[in-house]
């Protein structure tokens, strides 16, 4: 451990920080689940979902771009922020069209799992119901944008990661999408199927062909254990 | 309709698979001119297929009906096999399917009769319907009632260990299956199966009692000739998973044997009429006027040469004893049939659990040469079931036609309403109680989806209207 040890504490607990990370990557190292959907452990953090929103200090933040500082006081686990937290996976299930009952994530949609953590049986939004376009040009890999959620981590994860820029955003507000880079569709990229782009989507939008139900029901990742009980551990006995 | 037919509206007779209702035509002298069973099914499901990657089916088509998903999840299945050019599973996907599948019958069928059928074979139709309810038979014959639930929750956990839930599960999947069945689930499952033989035997007796105790009115009630369409096995044996088709004649002279599910478009076509959603199919060889068909249980153990396990084989012998060997064409006869395939599921199943091969490893066949078009069938608990899809180079459905078994006995069904009505009303246009009981025990006994959906407390919800010519309502009866 390095010695300029930075500690602050999230709902009273102790926590100490290397420099440099954010209050997400210091929690996380502690045992501390902070949730998150548009993180991701080795992209650049994007800030974009607000599910991370934590208050520092009093004043709400995303702990996945708030860089950690000496003395703050987060507050991460309250009923408040579990609230708002929901309110957000809500107006994402509504904003697209999520079918989890026949999406063959279900089970290993981190979305999905969020809302099962979060204890959200039905949406409380009505449901928006877009028209939402497929794109299954590409031999060995489709987007289902039903499913997209626009956090954007396959945009980051095509560049940081596979050196490519496959997909990017166009639109505003309602009408943004993920668009990809050439006029006929992810057929005419250069993605492949190897790309890390691909596992870089938390739900079922940005998908492997004909891979579908192979694993089955109940040995899925989330089937396992709740999405976040991999990161948290009790606090260590003083 | 002409000028002076009166209709007898009854509604509605569903609120959950759709919505139906039965209107009977009456002629000047109020004699029933024709019966129209209302069912509005689904619609716009085909549609909402089209786009999505096939290998998505399987699942995705399960939402079609709350009642036999996992027909419709083997059935997908089987056809995009044919798509991906899988014409042969490994031995362990092959069984596992098939194990799911009759386990599906075998809890289907086992609902169907102890509690949405026993109670009208028990106390009789004419018995108040206070009485004639699933609750009127868990006072009189508790150790019915349970065996019912029991026998459901058996077929229930092989569709879990098969499919991986027990309702809307994944396990068939293109070429296969995606779990084996561990040595702990099939010992699970092998230690009732004895109870379930001695049961289903039970089951069969009590049907067969029934049918011959009251065979002067079985004979008669909603009871007409027709033809019976089914698969069956190359060697005539019944197979309700897989097969082709063959089609009898009321006299059981046979129209068309083993035609390939994929020249389906070459024996059946589909009418439409101005008054249905629901399709009419029939046979081309015979044309729309006589060339419908029966499906389902009855259909099945007549359109059969034999059964390959031996204790239904036996009850299907005694089933042609009380028949001189030609096809029974009774409504009632549903009940008997429905029995004996109950007994047959579960030999089946015991066979299965102890073949080693669903302990096997091999779950996936490797996809052959692609193919643009498929259609697969398979018996579902209430008959023939076919799935036909074109997928495009992109893997993606451009068409998707599904006929399903409540469609295919359309015809039958109201055939016997018309029957049933016209033997209750005889030139009487009065709504009793007696021909909402008759109706409703005789649409029943083809175990509809509509019906399904609202028998669990054994009564359909009715409404019955008389209107005259001139669209009064003259006479209105209801029941809750
Ligand atoms: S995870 Fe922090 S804003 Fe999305
Ligand atoms: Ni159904």
């Amino acid at each position: 451990m390095s010695d300029r040890r930075i500690a602050f504490t999230i709902d009273g607990r102790k926590i100490e920080a290397r420099a440099g990370q954010t209050v997400l990557e210091a929690a996380e190292e502690a045992g501390v689940y902070v949730p998150r959907l548009c993180w991701m452990k080795g992209l650049t953090p994007a800030g974009a979902c607000r599910v991370c929103t934590v208050r520092v200090n009093g004043r709400p933040q995303s702990a996945c771009t708030q860089p950690a500082a000496p003395g703050m006081i987060v507050e991460n686990d309250t009923e408040e922020l579990r609230e708002l937290r929901r309110d957000v996976i809500d107006m994402l299930f509504v904003e697209g069209n999520h079918f989890c009952m026949f999406c063959e994530k279900s089970g290993a949609c981190e979305l999905q799992a969020l809302a099962y953590r979060f204890g959200i049986a039905a949406p409380k939004y009505p449901f928006m119901f877009p028209r939402r376009e497929l794109d299954a040009s590409h031999p060995d890999i489709f987007i289902d944008r039903n499913r997209c959620i626009l956090c954007g981590r396959c945009v980051r994860a095509s560049q940081e990661l596979d050196g490519k820029h496959v997909f990017d955003f166009v639109g505003r507000g309602r009408d943004k999408r993920i668009a990809v880079d050439a006029e006929a569709g992810l057929g005419d990229t250069d993605c492949a199927a190897t790309d890390r782009a691909i596992d870089a989507c938390p739900t079922g939008s940005l998908l492997r062909k004909r891979v579908g139900f192979a694993v089955p029901v109940g040995r899925r990742e989330f089937d396992r254990q709740p999405i976040g009980s991999d990161i948290e551990r009790p606090a260590a006995a003083e | 309709m002409p000028e002076a037919t009166r209709r007898i509206v009854i509604e509605p007779l569903t609120r959950v698979e759709g919505h139906g209702k039965v209107s009977i035509l009456l002629d000047d002298n109020n004699r029933v001119a024709q019966a129209r069973l209302h069912i509005v099914e689904f619609r716009g499901f085909e549609r909402f297929i089209q786009g999505r990657p096939f290998w998505e089916l399987p699942v995705l088509v399960q939402r079609l009906c709350g009642i036999c998903p996992v027909s419709h999840h083997l059935c997908a299945a089987k056809a995009i096999d044919g798509i991906i050019g899988v014409d042969q599973l490994t031995p362990t996907g092959e069984k596992m399917r098939r194990l799911m599948h009759y386990g599906q019958i075998f809890q289907s069928h086992a609902l169907h009769f102890f509690h949405l059928a026993s109670p009208d074979l028990l106390f009789g139709f004419d018995a108040p319907v206070e009485k004639r309810n699933v609750i009127g038979v868990i006072a009189e014959h508790p150790d019915l009632a349970v065996q019912g639930v029991m026998m459901r929750k058996f077929g229930q956990e092989i569709i879990k260990a098969t499919a991986g839930k027990k309702v809307h599960g994944t396990g068939a999947i293109p070429g296969g299956i995606n779990k084996n069945l561990s040595i702990a689930e099939r010992d699970e499952l092998l230690a009732e199966v004895d109870q379930m033989m001695e049961w289903s035997l039970k089951a069969v007796e009590i049907a067969r009692q029934y049918t011959l105790t009251n065979l002067a009115t079985v004979s008669e009630f909603g009871a007409f000739d027709s033809n019976h369409l089914s698969l069956v096995r190359a060697d005539g044996a019944m197979d309700l998973y897989d097969g082709k088709l063959r089609a009898i004649a009321a006299d059981g002279s046979q129209i068309i044997d083993q035609v390939a599910p994929l020249d389906y478009l070459d024996e059946i076509a589909e009418e439409v009429r101005s008054w249905s959603y629901m399709k009419f199919p029939f046979l081309k060889k015979l044309g729309p006027e006589t060339g419908w068909f029966r499906v389902g249980p009855l259909a099945r153990v007549n359109a059969c040469d034999f059964i390959d396990t031996p204790k239904a084989e036996a009850a299907r012998r005694e089933f042609f004893e009380v028949t001189d060997g030609v096809p029974s064409n009774l409504t009632m006869a549903y009940h008997w049939s429905r029995m004996i395939e109950l007994l047959h599921s579960v030999e089946v199943i015991g066979d299965l659990l102890h073949d080693g091969d669903l302990q096997g490893d091999d779950l996936v066949a490797p996809p052959g040469e692609r193919r643009g078009e498929y259609v697969a069938m398979l018996e579902a608990p209430r008959g023939t079931l076919t799935h036909h899809y074109r997928v495009d180079e992109n893997d993606q459905v451009t068409m998707a036609n599904l006929i399903v078994s409540t469609t295919c006995n359309n015809e039958a069904m109201n055939r016997a309403v018309a029957k049933i009505a016209e033997d209750e009303i005889s030139g009487a246009p009065e709504i009793t109680e007696g021909l909402l009981n008759n109706i409703e025990v005789g649409v029943r006994a083809y175990d509809p989806c509509l019906s399904c959906a609202t028998h669990a407390l054994g009564q359909m919800p009715l409404e019955v209207k008389l209107i005259d010519a001139e669209g009064n309502t003259v006479d209105r009866r209801t029941r809750p």
